[in-house]
C-alpha cells in the first residue's frame, strides 16, 4: 500500500487519449481579426448578404464588449488576434459521400473512436463530424430526409435552407449576448443544423462529433435546433482536441428552439483537451447553449458531462415560455489537476405551471475547482411555476474545490422553489473497504464516482452512457493514489 | 494455512502488537478475545493491509505467500476476507454491483471467466437464503443508511458470496439482535469446510456456543497471552482477563 499521506493525493494525470495531431492539408487564415476576417469567411462559405451583415453587426458588439469579470476564477489573457478564424482541409469541403472524404480523416475519426462510415456507424446514431472549422461528413442524411428531417452542418443549412435559418438564427442566443457569443456570432465558421418537422419524432439520436486539429485555431461552431409542434429529437455532441501546449479557444453556441409540444434533449459529453497537470495549454471552453420553449407543453434536457478542458464556462439555459413547459438540466463536471470548471444553468420561467429541475454532480481531484452556478428566474406571470435544485459537489483529495452559487429571483410568491446540496469525499476507509473485497484502488474511485453520477449518467441516450461512465473513469484515473 | 511469526505493528511510532504468533491451519475455527485496546482489530487490519498500520518485524504468510508484500486487493483475492467492526458506507454504489465487481475482480485473479449476469443473480439469491438476508438489502447502496446490525450481516453475505479462504470476522456479534446472532452462526457454519478457516473476534463467548471454537486465544497488549479451548472462554466470562494478565506478567 503506497504511503498514506499520499493516499489521497497523488495526482498522476494521465496521458490524455485524443492528444494526437492529424497531419492533413490544411486551409489556414492568418491569424487576426478584423472586418475583412469576417468578409472573408463570409464569402469562403458563399453567405448571403443579410448574414454577413449579420455577422458584422455582431463584430461591432463585440468590440464594445468585455471579458466577463464574475466568473469563480480569474479571467486569461485572450489575445483574440493570435488566433486563426478559419482552418479547413485544404480537399473540396463538400462531399458527396463518404468515399471522397480524405482517407487521413477518416482514420482520425476512427481512431477517436467515431465511426463515419454508416454501416459502421453505431446502430441508431446518425454523425455530424467537424473537423476544425469545417463539417466534413453527415451519415443517415437521406433516410432522414424521408422524415422531412434536415440534420446538416450550419453551412449547407444556410445555402439549401436559408429561410429556417434566417428565421431562428440569433433568436435564443442573440448576436451581443455576451463576449463569446457575439465573437462567435461574427466568426462561426460551422456547426450543425436540425429541423424536425410537425408531429415527427426523430427515429435515431442525432450527434454531431467536434475536433479542433490546427494549431493557433479557435473553434466557432454554431448549432441550432429547431423541433416544430410535437415534434422529437434527441441530440448528442462529443468533442476532442490534441494536446498542445498553447491554449486553444472554443466559443460555441447552441441555440434550441422547441415549439408547442415538442421535446428536445440535448447531450454532451466535453472531452476537450484539460491542458498537462501543471496547467500548460488544454482548451479554454467558453460555450453559450440556450434553449427555450416558445410553445405550451414544450420540453428541453440538457445532459453534460463535462471531463475535458482548462477552462469551462457554460450555463445551457432554458426560457420557458410557454405555459406548462419544461426545462432540465443534468450535469457532471470532473476537475482535476489545474483545470477549472464554472458551470451550471439558468431556468428563466416566464409561462404559468412552467416546471424545471436541476441536478448538478461536481467532481474535484487534484487542484481542480469546480463552481455550480445557477440562475433560477421566475416571472410575474409564472402562476405555480416550480422548481428543484439539487448540487452535490465529491472531492477528491485536499488541494481541490467546490463551490456553488444558486441564485434565486422570484417575481411570484405562487412558485415553490426546492434547493438541496451536499458535499462528500471520497475516503480512505471508503477505499480500503473495497479494496478488502478484492477491487483495486482505480476500480474503487470509478465505481464511487460512478454511483454519485449515476442520476445524470441515466439521463444520456443508451450507448453513450456506457462510454462516458467510460470517460469518468478515465479522467480521473491516477486521481487517487 | 495462515502463519503469523512475531509479528510487530503500529501506527504512527506506536507499537500495538508487541510480538503475536499464530498458526492457523484448514477447516479450524480461532476464536481471540481480549480486552478493548489490546489489538484485536489491528491484528485484522494489518492481516487485511489496512494503510497506516506499518509492520516493523516478523512475518505473516498465506500458505507460502508473503501476505504483507502483498496489496490490500491482492489479499482479498489471495482469499482474506475482513468482516469490519465498522462497516462502511458507499452512497450511491449499490450493493449488488459492488457485489459483482467484487466477485469478479477476484475471479479474474484466479483467471477465471466472470460470472454471468444469470449465473451471478442464481448465487446471489442462494446466498442471501443461506444467510437470510433481507433482498431489499441487495439492492440499496452499499451500507447506506443501513442499521447497525443490517451492515453486520451484509458482512455475512459477502462472505458468503466472496467463499474467502481465510475468514476474520471482528466482532461481528455485536449489535446484532438475539435471531441475527442465531441466524449469522448457522450462516457461518454452513461455510464451514475443511478448506476454510475462520478466526472470530469477540467479546462475547454467547456467540461460541454458535459457532464452535477449535481455539480460544487471549490477545492482551499486543500478544497472544493464553490459548486454550472452548472452555478458556467460559473461565473468561466468570473470571474477566485480570488473573490472565497477572499470569502473564509472572
Ligand atoms: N490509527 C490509530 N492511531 C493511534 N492509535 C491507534 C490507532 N488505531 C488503533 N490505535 C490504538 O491501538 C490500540 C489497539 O486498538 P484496537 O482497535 O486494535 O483494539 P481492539 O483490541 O480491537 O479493541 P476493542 O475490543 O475495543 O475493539 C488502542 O489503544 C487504540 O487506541
Ligand atoms: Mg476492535
Amino acid at each position: 500500500m503506497e504511503n498514506s499521506t499520499d493516499f489521497l493525493e497523488e495526482i498522476a494525470g494521465k496521458e490524455y487519449e485524443h492528444g494526437f495531431v492529424t497531419d492533413i492539408e490544411m486551409d489556414i487564415l492568418p491569424p487576426g481579426l478584423n472586418e475583412e476576417t469576417i468578409h472573408f469567411i463570409s464569402k469562403k462559405k458563399n453567405e448571403p448578404e443579410w448574414l454577413l451583415e449579420w455577422r458584422l453587426k455582431a463584430f461591432r458588439a463585440f468590440q464594445k464588449m468585455e471579458l466577463p469579470s464574475w466568473q469563480n476564477f480569474k479571467m486569461p489573457e485572450m489575445d483574440f488576434q493570435a488566433i486563426s478564424y478559419y482552418a479547413a482541409p485544404k480537399q473540396k469541403v463538400k462531399y458527396e459521400s463518404l468515399d471522397q472524404v480524405d482517407p487521413e480523416l477518416l482514420e482520425t475519426f476512427k481512431k477517436l473512436g467515431i465511426p463515419l462510415s454508416e454501416q459502421k456507424t453505431l446502430a441508431g446514431v446518425a454523425v455530424d463530424a467537424v473537423f476544425d472549422s469545417v463539417s466534413v461528413a453527415t451519415t443517415y442524411k437521406e433516410e432522414l430526409k424521408k422524415l422531412g428531417i434536415i440534420f446538416c452542418s450550419f453551412g449547407e443549412a444556410v445555402q439549401e435552407h436559408p429561410e429556417l435559418v434566417k428565421k431562428y438564427l440569433g433568436t435564443v442566443v442573440p448576436h451581443s449576448d455576451n463576449v463569446f457569443a457575439a465573437l462567435n456570432a461574427a466568426v462561426f465558421s460551422d456547426g450543425s443544423f436540425v429541423y424536425i418537422p410537425p408531429g415527427v419524432r426523430s427515429p435515431m439520436e442525432l450527434s454531431t462529433y467536434f475536433r479542433i486539429n490546427a494549431a493557433n485555431t479557435g473553434q466557432f461552431e454554431r448549432t441550432l435546433i429547431i423541433a416544430d409542434k410535437d415534434a422529437y429529437v434527441s441530440y448528442l455532441e462529443g468533442c476532442t482536441a490534441p494536446m498542445r501546449d498553447e491554449h486553444q479557444l472554443h466559443a460555441a453556441v447552441v441555440e434550441i428552439v422547441a415549439l408547442d409540444n415538442a421535446e428536445v434533449k440535448y447531450s454532451t459529453v466535453q472531452n476537450w483537451y484539460p491542458g498537462d497537470k501543471d496547467g500548460k495549454g488544454g482548451v479554454y471552453n467558453f460555450v453559450t447553449k440556450r434553449g427555450i420553449c416558445k410553445g405550451a407543453n414544450a420540453h428541453i434536457s440538457w445532459t453534460q458531462v463535462e471531463t475535458g478542458s482548462a477552462i469551462t464556462w457554460k450555463y445551457p439555459s432554458v426560457i420557458l415560455q410557454g405555459d406548462n413547459s419544461y426545462g432540465e438540466f443534468y450535469s457532471v463536471a470532473v476537475t482535476k489537476g489545474k483545470q477549472i470548471a464554472d458551470t451550471g444553468t439558468k431556468m428563466y420561467h416566464l409561462g404559468a405551471n412552467t416546471r424545471s429541475r436541476i441536478i448538478s454532480k461536481g467532481i474535484s481531484a487534484g487542484n481542480g475547482q469546480n463552481s455550480y452556478r445557477g440562475l433560477v428566474q421566475i416571472g410575474a406571470k409564472a402562476a405555480n411555476a416550480r422548481n428543484f435544485t439539487q448540487c452535490d459537489s465529491m472531492l477528491i483529495g485536499d488541494r481541490c474545490g467546490a463551490h456553488t452559487f444558486p441564485y434565486i429571483e422570484s417575481k411570484n410568491n405562487t412558485a415553490t422553489l426546492e434547493h438541496e446540496a451536499t458535499t462528500s469525499k471520497i475516503g480512505e476507509d471508503q477505499i480500503f473497504y473495497l479494496n478488502a473485497r478484492g477491487i483495486d484502488t482505480e476500480k474503487a474511485v470509478e465505481l464511487i464516482v460512478n454511483g454519485f453520477a449515476k442520476e445524470v449518467l441515466n439521463k444520456l441516450p443508451m450507448e453513450f452512457a456506457v462510454e462516458a461512465q467510460k470517460l469518468l473513469a478515465i479522467s480521473l484515473e491516477g486521481s487517487v493514489g | 494455512m495462515l502463519s503469523i511469526k512475531n509479528l510487530h505493528a503500529g501506527v504512527e511510532e506506536k507499537e500495538i502488537l508487541k510480538g503475536l504468533n499464530l498458526e492457523v491451519k484448514p477447516g479450524e475455527v480461532h476464536a481471540i478475545m481480549g480486552p478493548n485496546g489490546a489489538g484485536k482489530s489491528s491484528l485484522a487490519s494489518v492481516l487485511s493491509g489496512r494503510p497506516n498500520y506499518e509492520v516493523t518485524q516478523g512475518s505473516v504468510t498465506l500458505d507460502g505467500k508473503d501476505l504483507l508484500d502483498m496489496s490490500p486487493e491482492d489479499r482479498a483475492r489471495e482469499g482474506v476476507f475482513l468482516a469490519f467492526q465498522y462497516p462502511i458506507e458507499i452512497p450511491g454504489v449499490s450493493n449488488i454491483n459492488f457485489l459483482k465487481t467484487a466477485m469478479n475482480e477476484i475471479r479474474t485473479y484466479k483467471g477465471l471467466e466472470p460470472l454471468s449476469a444469470k449465473e451471478f443473480l442464481a448465487l446471489s439469491r442462494e446466498r442471501q437464503k443461506l444467510v437470510e438476508f433481507d433482498a431489499k438489502l441487495v439492492n440499496r447502496s452499499l451500507n447506506e443508511g443501513f442499521s447497525g446490525g443490517e451492515k453486520k450481516r451484509n458482512e455475512i453475505f459477502q462472505l458468503a458470496m466472496l467463499e474467502p479462504k481465510l475468514a476474520i470476522l471482528d466482532e461481528t456479534d455485536s449489535g446484532l439482535d438475539i435471531d441475527a446472532l442465531r441466524i449469522v452462526s448457522r450462516g457461518v457454519n454452513k461455510l464451514r469446510s475443511d478448506k476454510n478457516a475462520f478466526i472470530i473476534i469477540t467479546h462475547y463467548q454467547r456467540l461460541l456456543d454458535y459457532i464452535v471454537p477449535d481455539f480460544v486465544h487471549v490477545l492482551s497488549d499486543g500478544k497472544i497471552v493464553k490459548t486454550g479451548d472452548k472452555n478458556l472462554a467460559l473461565e473468561l466470562e466468570e473470571k474477566g482477563y485480570d488473573w490472565i494478565r497477572e499470569e502473564a506478567i509472572h
